[in-house]
C-alpha cells in the first residue's frame, strides 16, 4: 500500500458516507479524483488488502448474544492446511493463527463462532472438531461475558 | 434485538460484501433490491442508527496499514473493573473482551507500527502490574464470504 492507498483507507475505516455519491466524498477527503479513488479500491480488493465492501453486521445486535473464541492445540505441520478448510466452512467469523506460549497458552489455531443460544455456538465448534479430527491435542471455547469496547479499525496517527 | 423486516435481511444477505465500486453504489443496490436509491439509504442509515450493521464499507485485512495483535491477561476478580476500565480506554485498543477463562481479559491493540505496539503493551503492564500474554497474528485464514446470517 502506498500512501493514497493508506489515505483511502484511513478515510473509509469508519465507513462511507450514505450519500449517492459515497466515492466522491472519500475522494474529497483524501485530495485524490473520484475514479482513481474507485480504481485503487478495486486494486486493494483484487490484491487481498481489502477483503469485502459492504455492510458489516453487528451481529450482537442481530442476536447472535453468544459469541465464543473456540482455541485449538493443532500439530503446526497441519494447522495452516486444517485453517484454510474451516474458514471455508461458513462456521465461524475469523479463523488465525496465532503463537503459543508455554506453559500459559498452548493455543495455536482460533476460531471465533457466534449463535444465538449457546448450544448453537457449541455446535459449531463441533463442526469445526470433526473437521480437525485428530490433529487437535486440547481444545477450550472462551465465551465472552462483557464487550467493554468494540470500534471498528483504527490507525494510529 | 433490533428487529428487521423482509427487506432488511435481504440487504444484509445480498450486500455483507460487493457494494459496486461504481459511482451510485446504493443506486445500484437499489436496482438490485427493486428499491429507490433513496430507500436503499434511509435503511442502511436506520439499521446503522439501530446498532445491526456497524458501518457500510471496506473491511481490511489485519496488519495491512498498521500492526495489530491480540493480548490477554489474567486480572483477579476485584480488579477486573479498574483494569478492563482502564485498558477499554486506550485510544490503541479498538476491542476489549472480558472472557470465561483464568485469561479473563483479552484485547486488540493496534497502532501505525509495531513500535507502537510493543509500546502501549509495555504500558499497560507498567500501569497495572500485571503480565500481558502478547499473541499477533501469525496466518489469517481467509473467511471471504463473510459470516452467513441464519435468520430462522
Amino acid at each position: 500500500m502506498d500512501e493514497a492507498d493508506r489515505r483511502i483507507v484511513a478515510a473509509t475505516q469508519d465507513g462511507l458516507p450514505l450519500l449517492p455519491r459515497p466515492y466522491h466524498a472519500v475522494a474529497e477527503a483524501t485530495g485524490l479524483p473520484p475514479g482513481e479513488v474507485m480504481a485503487r479500491m478495486e486494486r486493494l480488493l483484487a490484491e487481498g488488502a481489502i477483503r469485502r465492501i459492504g455492510a458489516v453486521p453487528n451481529h450482537y445486535a442481530l442476536g447472535y448474544r453468544f459469541n465464543g473464541m473456540a482455541v485449538w492445540d493443532v500439530e503446526d505441520a497441519r494447522v495452516d492446511a486444517l485453517g484454510a478448510r474451516i474458514a471455508a466452512l461458513g462456521l465461524s467469523s475469523h479463523c488465525y493463527r496465532r503463537p503459543r506460549h508455554p506453559p500459559a497458552w498452548s493455543y495455536n489455531l482460533f476460531t471465533m463462532v457466534h449463535g444465538r443460544t449457546r448450544e448453537e455456538a457449541l455446535g459449531a465448534v463441533e463442526e469445526i472438531a470433526a473437521v480437525l479430527g485428530d490433529a487437535v491435542r486440547a481444545r477450550e471455547v472462551l465465551f465472552s461475558t462483557r464487550i467493554l469496547k468494540k470500534t471498528g479499525l483504527r490507525l494510529a496517527g | 434485538m433490533v428487529p428487521l423486516d423482509e427487506t432488511d435481511r435481504r440487504l444484509l444477505d445480498g450486500f455483507q460484501r460487493d457494494l459496486p465500486l461504481a459511482p451510485q453504489p446504493y443506486a445500484a443496490m437499489a436496482a438490485a433490491l427493486g428499491l429507490t436509491e433513496a430507500e436503499v439509504i434511509a435503511r442502511l442509515a436506520s439499521l446503522q442508527e439501530a446498532g445491526a450493521v456497524s458501518r457500510v464499507g471496506a473491511v481490511v485485512r489485519p496488519n495491512t496499514a498498521g500492526r495489530s495483535t491480540l493480548a490477554a491477561m489474567a486480572v483477579p476478580e476485584a480488579r477486573l473493573e479498574e483494569v478492563g476500565g482502564l485498558i477499554a480506554a486506550l485510544p490503541e485498543v479498538n476491542h476489549c473482551y472480558e472472557r470465561e477463562h483464568r485469561l479473563n481479559l483479552w484485547f486488540v491493540v493496534t497502532a501505525g507500527d509495531a513500535a507502537g505496539v510493543a509500546a502501549a503493551l509495555a504500558r499497560v503492564e507498567a500501569t497495572t502490574g500485571l503480565p500481558v500474554l502478547d499473541l499477533p497474528l501469525e496466518a489469517e485464514y481467509r473467511i471471504d464470504l463473510g459470516f452467513p446470517l441464519r435468520w430462522t
